[in-house]
């Protein structure tokens, strides 16, 4: 029984300091500027088509599903309010960063990965650099600026896509829309909806590179820590979006 | 005298359950060149890292140019590594540089001596790459900088990670299996390699293989400088020392002469001549 507990107690130990050394690392020299910047821009840039996709067809989705329940009291005129309620609040953070964990922790898990089983890590640390240092912090930095990004485009378009099914099934008129939109959102919702995906970000970049550098057994190896590296982060984002909404249901 | 470039004194080395290392003590003395020989899985691999702190010693004392290692924090151990070269088994170049950035990396990321943290105040780009000229030059790949280590074949990545070893001319140098999985041609290419970084820059060395005629090299010849090829040399035998691993144990430690007098049945399986 107490061996069933090992590993798991073992792992979120390891865990734990890799992710105290990355976020130490971020008040230590050297600093990889170059590679904070190519993390951004794999993880921005790359992702924004998902991102994008994502927030379009869960605005659309929600729109009609939320006109077609409100029409039945009447009041399909607060689609708007509805949809971008639920976009900012919950389905933007959490879908895009369940996107992003399927696309960037397994690509970090699988690129890390790689990396460890053909000693390229072990060449880092024998040219005296820390992998820590070079490999994980900027791509901790990068997810925790970009995640909010991206949430903060998937949440627009999400609310575009809401319109675009308001006005051409419920026939709302795009001032109607918009202005409920806006008003519906309070500062705690915007806190709330920018909150969650950085805190997501660390999910998502520090699973991922715990994978990848803990990975032995070659390249089929890479194949388990990927995997594993996008379940695991899944998994965090739901249990760390229900503990985020906790807080602020009962502080509002 | 000679200095002591790196000494196990009753090193264990522990995975889990398996003990990689046995009790293992030697020491590398300043000039001396190590074959270690041993079959796959005997700790060959792991003796070389854990001579640089890559793997931690449970038990026993490892000194690095005097300096004991264990215990140390993996940053106190930085500058210790800057002087030591790596050739690891699989070359272990970094995908994502060309050749030219392979070899440069220990350049641009040597740091002040003092130890201060900071990289060196101003690196001399001219001379940077005038020594990653020089370091591919050596291992005769000058023309190949802009390309990437997948467009390498093997024995091109092999030579390529010598340069990036030998790039900041280190005084001590480790190579992992260099010819293993090479054909014959190639494996002689590169002990030659490793011959001439002996004799031009007069550095010590372990040189892992589980071929036999290349420990023969290394003792028996030297690089001409005139022609470039290895000529016989008598005097090669007695800085050369071969080590035998056998499951972690170290079995045999001596000049050529008394290993291929040795009668144990495991260390007579890798002398063979031919
Ligand atoms: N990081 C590690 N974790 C667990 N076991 C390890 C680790 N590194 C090495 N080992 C084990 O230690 C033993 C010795 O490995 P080592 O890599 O030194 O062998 P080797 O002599 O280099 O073999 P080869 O000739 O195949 O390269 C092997 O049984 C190996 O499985
Ligand atoms: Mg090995």
């Amino acid at each position: 029984m107490l061996d069933y507990f090992k590993g798991p107690v073992q792992g979120l130990q390891d865990f734990t300091t890799l992710a105290g050394q990355a976020i130490g690392n971020i008040w230590r020299r050297p600093h990889y500027w170059d590679d904070i910047l190519i993390q951004m821009d794999t993880i921005g840039v790359g992702s924004l088509t998902i991102a994008v996709f994502t927030g379009f067809f869960s605005g659309i989705v929600m729109a009609l599903q939320m006109g077609r329940a409100l029409g039945q009291y009447g009041q399909t005129e607060r689609t708007g309010e509805v949809v971008s309620i639920i976009l900012v609040r919950e389905l933007g953070p959490v879908l895009t960063a369940l996107m992003i964990a399927g696309r960037n922790s397994s690509g970090m898990a699988s690129e890390l990965g790689s990396m460890k089983v053909t000693e390229q890590i072990d060449a880092m640390r024998a040219l005296g650099i820390d992998p820590i240092q070079k490999l994980v912090t900027p791509r901790m930095i990068a997810t925790a600026i970009m995640l909010p990004c991206l949430t903060v485009i998937a949440d627009f378009i999400g609310m575009v896509g809401g319109y675009v099914v308001s006005a051409l099934v419920y026939h709302l008129r795009a001032h109607q829309y918009w202005t409920t939109t806006w008003q519906a959102l309070e500062w705690s919702d915007v806190v709330q909806g920018l909150l969650k995906p950085f805190i997501f970000s660390f999910a998502v970049s520090l699973v991922g590179c715990y994978y990848g550098l803990n990975t032995t057994g070659g390249t089929q190896g890479v194949g388990k820590a990927t995997t594993q590296a996008m379940v695991t982060a899944s998994m965090w984002i739901f249990v760390l979006t229900a503990i985020i909404t906790k807080i602020f249901v009962s502080s509002t | 005298m000679p200095e002591s470039m790196l000494r196990f004194e009753n090193v264990t080395v522990r995975f889990d359950q398996l003990e990689a290392l046995k009790d293992v003590s030697f020491e590398l003395k300043e000039g001396e060149t190590r074959i270690v020989m041993g079959a796959a899985g005997s700790g060959k691999t792991v003796l070389l890292k854990t001579a640089i702190g890559l793997d931690c010693a449970s038990s026993g004392k490892i000194s690095l140019f005097d300096q004991e290692i264990q215990g140390k924090a993996e940053r106190d151990l930085f500058d210790l590594r800057q002087r030591v070269g790596v050739l690891f088994q699989e070359g272990a170049l970094f995908d994502s540089m060309n050749v030219e950035r392979n070899v440069g990396y220990p350049l641009l990321t040597r740091r002040d001596v003092k130890g201060s943290g900071k990289k060196a105040a101003k690196v001399d780009m001219a001379a940077t790459h005038a020594r990653i000229q020089e370091a591919l030059d050596f291992v005769e790949l000058g023309q190949t900088l802009k390309l990437m280590p997948a467009e390498l074949s093997g024995g091109m990545r092999r030579r390529a990670a010598i340069a990036r070893a030998v790039a900041t001319k280190p005084p001590l140098l480790l190579y992992d299996s260099p010819t293993a999985g090479l054909d014959p041609i190639t494996a002689y290419t590169i002990m030659a390699l490793i011959i001439k970084e002996r004799d031009v820059d007069n550095t010590t060395a372990m040189v892992v293989t589980y071929r036999y005629q290349d420990g023969n090299l290394v003792a028996n010849f030297r690089y001409n400088p005139e022609d470039g090829q290895l000529v016989p040399d008598e005097k090669a035998a007695a800085k050369t020392i071969f080590m035998v691993l056998k499951e972690g144990r170290l079995i045999f430690e001596g000049v050529q002469e008394k290993l291929e007098s040795s009668t144990d049945e495991y260390v007579k399986k890798f002398v063979k001549r031919d």
